[in-house]
């Protein structure tokens, strides 16, 4: 299986020449073919900065991020964005002047991996997977929020990408829904498995949905702590009661405050 | 969800459907009728101040109606046709052209920061100068009364569509374009499934100004330098003394306005479908 993600010394430095605002510091990371890393971390940690390295949309200061032995980030310089790392975005980016089965589908087609209709034949099977099969014909925003949710994920598995990067995609929705599409996700993880890089503020559904979580300190971003999560997969809904899984979140929690505190006072300072 | 800018009559379209359009007819219909009544009365029946001067409203229907028209221009004479169908013509002619290199000199600009920085000022200092201003340089330049009146009906109109497909690219959420790369489109599929659909909605906005810019310099230049047309044939009939053809050519203008803004309008909602549904999807 593809997928092996190395992030080895990453450091961002925004405005190097005047304010010197470093977004990450020294970050080392490593995720395994098929894994779940959840990053949690306070607002302006560097989340979203690692991301966009990872995607092509950014550069690294110095540092380097290799997926499967191949450089895709290095000192200034990175390979352009690809099927090959998949982004959903914290606010959907589903054309909206297209229909629902013309934007799962456009990935393979202008990639000219698959046919139309071999593509419009994966894109139903993956659109019935999450309920969506009666929606192809309509335009995304006909649809409500958690049902575009649903279809953007399926757009990002039509290209196959060896991973998948999510930027905080259930942020906007209700937190029942969110749940729903969090037991979604898992369910097609386990049919299409992928290594996932998941972006989140949400420490439960870091644990919910990660192979591991990783905990990012406050701006400078570095590692703060990673900590496995061995709860069987598929999850259920009900495994949030459970003991392994209050554990794992009491042992996270604290870091979590204390980075979000720190964070705060910076925020503070910086206001000042 | 986007930055398209929504007019008021897409919002109506899309809201409830025939009850609050028969509604809109009406009270359309309402405006009209009050502002014929107060023609009537004001010339035809009191013939108050000045208003004394000015055509009737009976007699420059009757007129319009006739068969045998007192001054040569009604329904039934060639002549109004003649008049009519080479100032539609010409508008035409100048839309289409303003409406092609427009969107292409508006799409090189919103697309490639190099020609932005050239044409950019150029047309920001070029786009202000009435085209009242632009008639006697038109002059000596057209080979022709004809080319020159096109030309000056074309120019208000390719200022309009460019400048509005420009807004159009820049008002394109950056995430599309990201997303786009991400799945791998080709750079001439970005400019046509992201690009073109994604200003689409600032473009027809720009296309209805331009279309009624159209009208506007078609007249001042018909005005100045046609020997046809409804401009020419307003400013004739003033200078003759036939003010009812004044009236007649007057309304038959507003009806081609108003007939040509809403087919630019139809053709508009019909390429943006997916406008109306996401109206409705927010209000869900």
């Amino acid at each position: 299986m593809r997928g092996a993600l190395s992030i080895r010394g990453a450091v961002k430095v925004y405005d190097p020449e005047r304010s010197q605002v470093v977004a990450l510091d020294g970050l080392d990371l490593d995720i395994a073919p098929g894994e779940f890393c959840a990053v949690v971390g306070p607002s302006g940690c560097g989340k979203t900065t690692l991301l966009n390295a990872i995607a092509g949309f950014d550069t690294l200061t110095s540092g380097s991020i290799t997926l499967d032995g191949h450089a895709i980030a290095e000192p200034d310089r990175s390979a352009p964005p690809g099927a090959d790392r998949i982004v959903v975005f914290q606010n959907g980016a589903l054309f909206p002047w297209r229909s629902v089965l013309w934007n799962v589908t456009c990935g393979p087609v202008m990639q000219k991996r698959m046919g139309r209709a071999e593509a419009t034949e994966r894109a139903k099977a993956l659109l019935a997977r999450v309920g969506m099969l009666g929606s192809d014909d309509k335009y995304p925003g006909e649809l409500s929020g958690g049902q575009r949710r649903r279809v953007e994920i399926v757009r990002a598995l039509m290209n196959d990408p060896s991973v998948l990067l999510l930027d905080e995609p259930f942020r906007a929705l209700d937190a029942l829904t969110k749940s729903v599409m969090q037991e979604y996700l898992t369910e097609l993880l386990v049919e299409v498995p992928k290594t996932v890089f998941f972006i989140t503020h949400d420490l439960e559904e870091a644990i919910f949905l990660g192979d591991k979580v990783v905990v990012l300190t406050s701006r400078p971003g570095r590692i703060r702590q990673v900590v496995p999560v061995s709860l069987e997969k598929p999850r259920r809904h009900t495994v949030l009661t459970s003991p392994e899984f209050l554990a794992i979140k009491a042992t996270l929690s604290g870091a979590i405050h204390e980075e979000a505190r720190r964070a705060f006072v910076y925020g503070e300072r910086e206001l000042a | 969800m986007s930055a398209a800018p929504a007019t008021t009559v897409n919002a109506r379209q899309t809201g409830s459907a025939g009850h609050s359009r028969l509604v809109a007819l009406v009270q359309g219909l309402l405006g009209l009728a009050a502002f014929f009544l107060l023609w009537w009365l004001l010339v035809d029946v009191y013939g108050v101040w000045r208003f004394r001067q000015l055509p009737k409203l009976t007699t420059s229907v009757r007129e319009w109606l006739s068969p045998n028209p007192t001054y040569g221009i009604s329904l039934y004479t060639q002549e109004y046709y003649k008049h009519l169908f080479s100032s539609i013509k010409r508008v035409a002619i100048a839309f289409c052209l303003a409406v092609s290199l427009g969107i292409l000199v508006g799409v090189l600009s919103g697309w490639s920061r190099w020609f932005r920085a050239v044409v950019f000022p150029l047309l920001e200092v070029a786009r202000p100068i009435p085209i009242l201003a632009w008639i006697p340089l038109v002059l000596l330049l057209a080979p022709g009364r004809e080319t020159a009146v096109i030309t000056l009906t074309f120019l208000a109109a390719f200022f309009i569509t460019t400048l509005n497909t420009m807004l159009g690219i820049k008002s394109i959420d950056e995430v599309y374009f990201r997303a786009a790369r991400s799945l791998g489109f080709s750079e001439w599929a970005i400019l046509r499934h992201v690009v073109i659909p994604g200003a689409l909605p600032y473009i027809f906005v720009g296309l209805q100004i331009a279309m009624a810019a159209c009208w506007f310099s078609l007249v001042a230049s018909e005005i100045v330098s046609g020997t046809t047309g409804l401009g020419y044939k307003i400013w004739e009939a003033y200078y003759y003394v036939q003010f009812e053809t004044m009236t007649i050519m007057m309304v038959t203008l507003g009806i081609c306005g108003y007939l040509s803004s809403s087919l630019v309008r139809r053709v508009g909602n019909w390429l943006m479908r997916w406008r109306g549904s996401m109206l409705k999807g927010m209000a869900r």
